[in-house]
């Protein structure tokens, strides 16, 4: 029902054309004082409430750095939780002015949703998770022919599992759930054999597993899920300060540059340091943007570098505790690669 | 008097003696209430065994073992599940509660302004309580202070924007103060919606009628998720850019409609039941049609359909939950959403959110029941057979 939806959706947005989008967005944020930003409603790690009542994660982190960028304060920011469904129509119709949801880049998505993606801040990947006191022989998601699989319906999620599972010519037996608590409950309750989402969400589940050592994640990535924040097509400028603000964080860890050290690395020597940071004497980097020219300063001051985000709302820093994998910087053998700031 | 003497007629009554044993005190009530009947018996004794079976794994989870304090998950999660607890234990997790219960009581309204909201639901219940209670006088001072200066007294200073308050947008409302808000003004516009809608369906007015019934039929066709869904999703894409309409008025404007019509048809019911006598009763003493309405049909019809008003009420005030559709928090919204706290996150975390949760609605949905009986009974004047 929900591909139906958007396809319906999709058509519609279409319909009404590019002339929803204002080529003025940087203007109106100015404004209007504040990033509207759209986040998940609930997600652990990407964006959820913390005990003083505000939002947290790596998505509402990365809203933050934009605010920051434009502003010089980080809390310069209007959440708006969006479901699945109408985070499309939300940064179409102006209700936001870019998603920051753990959206996956797609064709599709780009092309006729009337949207842009900024760039990629998580790359993520469809995993299988079983139960390894039940199933102690299965090493390999290739092994799961005949498994009842537990997973969340109306989501890519699904499509790429029938997918897999056709590839590879092996059975299966879907036991499709609405909502995570759902999907979780049925798993814990060994209504099914493996248990199959993005692996930023089966570390999510293990900590609300009985007994997390008992279970343990297949070696198997069966999909590609680049998430990265969106933005509405046809306005290049709103365009490029969040691109930009990713790109910022990415090479502000590549220097070395943390919240820390900020303050002795405004004084370095170090010619690309002191470019990005703005300290040049005739520094320019903000100029291309409509910034001032330490928004960089600005984004690290407030959230950090792209590690330092990861670490706190994600990484080893927090209960979560992913590795950082694919997401490491393309100097450690990760994907991270920020274009050249200069 | 005197002169009779009829000696063998006793000129005082014998004192009343106490009941049999059996027939009075604990044991009479349990042979009426569990064992009156065979059948009885055994259904008392398995619901015993039942209870036995468990309340007290229930309540040793929820009150034994229970963490009431806590900084974060790991008070919650046992070694091997990377906490502090020994391994195999189970225990509810107030902690959670309590470290988010704020946010559940107010959502993201900044901490700051929250005194806005303390004083407006201590000025709903200074304003209620004696609404409710038949002896306190001044009905009508007390009534139009309740339904017409405290809506909008709230909602200046709920909203804020004038008089030196900040704004605070509905998009920071969340948790009870939601739930509340929803199902206050829904309550307050569907009872005289209804009674309007009611009495449009039965009037003899081809136009008026078929108004009446097209609305009712209508929203009562359509379900209340798909309302809110259009309404977040669809609406939008066909007003121009840059315009939205608040999500939360859609909310109240959606619930209120629909709370109408599910109203207009309970009043219907009574109506219905009142015989033509009354009508033409009414119609005989001079009455108009306002007049023989407000003073002989509505009071006996609103008395006999208070079971059903009350339903649709409670009714209601649960139906505030589906507002999450459209990105907004009530209080299980909101207790749903601080799952997804990773620091929270652990096996008990849910279970003992959603007691909480629950145990909330529970609390208000039965003192609505228990009032209504209450008016039942005090409004019973000679309809019980």
């Amino acid at each position: 029902m929900n591909k139906l939806l958007v396809g319906i959706l999709g058509g519609a947005v279409m319909a009404l054309g590019v002339s929803a989008a204002s080529a003025q967005t940087l203007n109106d944020v100015k404004s209007a004082g504040s990033v509207k930003c759209g986040v998940h409603t609930g997600l652990a790690g990407f964006a959820a409430p913390n005990d003083a009542g505000e939002w947290a994660g790596f998505d509402a982190d990365f809203c933050r750095a934009v605010a920051a960028a434009v502003f010089g304060d980080g809390e310069a920011v209007t959440f708006v939780p969006t479901n699945a469904t109408e985070r499309f129509t939300a940064l179409q119709s102006g209700e936001i002015d870019l998603l920051s949801r753990n959206t996956t880049w797609t064709l599709s998505r780009d092309t006729t949703l009337g949207l842009t993606f900024a760039g990629v801040n998580y790359y993520d990947g469809q995993g299988f998770m079983i139960n390894s006191t039940a199933l102690p022989d299965i090493n390999s998601a290739l092994q799961l022919s005949g498994a009842a699989v537990c997973v969340q319906s109306g989501t890519t999620t699904e499509l790429n599992l029938a997918d897999y599972f056709a590839a590879n010519n092996m059975e299966y037996n879907p036991v499709v759930f609405q909502g995570f608590e759902e999907t979780n409950a049925a798993y814990e309750a060994g209504r099914c054999d493996a248990y199959t989402t993005d692996a930023s969400g089966l570390y999510a589940l293990r900590l609300t597993l009985a007994n997390p050592d008992e279970h343990v994640v297949l070696p198997e990535i069966i999909s590609k899920e680049p998430l990265g924040p969106a933005v509405r097509q046809g306005d290049d400028q709103w365009f490029n300060v969040v691109k930009w603000s990713l790109y910022a964080m990415i090479q502000a860890e590549e220097l070395g540059v943390t919240q820390d050290n900020l303050e002795e690395m405004l004084n370095s020597e170090n010619p690309e340091i002191r470019r990005i940071l703005g300290q040049e004497d005739d520094s320019t980097i903000g100029e291309g943007l409509g910034l001032e020219n330490d928004w960089v300063v600005n984004i690290i001051r407030e959230v950090g570098n792209y590690g330092e985000v990861f670490d706190r709302n994600i990484g080893a820093g927090s209960p979560l505790a992913i590795a950082r994998g694919l997401n490491a910087l393309w100097t450690d053998g990760g994907l991270q690669y920020a274009m050249p700031i200069r | 008097m005197q002169e009779h003497d009829l000696s063998y007629v006793r000129m005082e009554m014998i004192n009343a003696q106490t009941a049999p044993e059996r027939d009075r005190g604990v044991v009479r009530w349990l042979r009426t209430n569990l064992f009156a009947t065979p059948i009885d018996t055994v259904l008392t004794l398995l619901a015993i065994l039942l209870l036995a079976y468990t309340l007290p794994n229930f309540l040793r989870w929820a009150f034994v073992d229970s963490v009431w304090t806590g900084a974060n998950r790991e008070v919650c999660a046992t070694v091997s599940q990377g906490g502090i607890q020994p391994d195999g234990w189970s225990g509810a997790c107030w902690a959670f509660v309590n470290a988010k219960f704020a946010q559940f009581m107010y959502g993201r309204y900044p901490v700051f302004e929250r005194w806005r909201v303390d004083y407006t639901a201590i000025a709903f219940v200074v304003l209620l309580v004696p609404l409710l209670i038949p002896r306190i006088p001044f009905k009508a001072i007390n009534a139009a202070l309740f339904f017409l200066v405290f809506p909008i007294a709230a909602y200046f200073l709920l909203v804020g924007g004038h008089f030196g308050l900040r704004y605070v947008p509905t998009s920071l409302w969340g948790g009870l103060l939601v739930t509340m808000v929803l199902s206050f003004v829904a309550i307050v516009i569907s009872l005289p919606m209804g009674i309007l809608l009611a009495l449009g369906r039965r009037s003899k007015l081809p136009v008026i009628k078929m108004i009446s019934v097209i609305i009712i039929e209508t929203v009562r066709g359509v379900p209340l998720v798909s309302v809110l869904f259009m309404a977040s999703v669809m609406l939008p894409l066909f007003l121009p850019a840059g315009m939205t309409f608040d999500r939360f008025l859609r909310a109240l404007v959606g619930l209120s409609i629909f709370a109408s019509a599910y109203m207009a048809e309970v009043v219907r019911g009574g109506l219905q039941a009142i015989p033509k006598g009354q009508y033409e009763g009414a119609s005989s003493l001079g009455l108009g049609y306002w007049q023989s309405m407000r003073l002989i049909v509505l009071p006996q019809a609103l008395k006999l359909v208070i079971p059903g008003i009350v339903n649709t009420f409670i009714g209601l005030f649960k139906d505030t939950s589906l507002v999450y559709i459209i990105g907004m928090f009530d209080l299980l919204g909101i207790v749903r959403q601080n799952f997804a706290d990773a620091s929270w996150a652990s096996p008990q975390t849910p279970m003992s959110g959603l007691i909480f949760a629950g145990f909330v609605f529970w609390m208000f949905c039965f003192g609505m029941s228990r009032y209504s009986i209450f008016m039942e009974r005090r409004l019973d004047t000679g309809h019980k057979k």
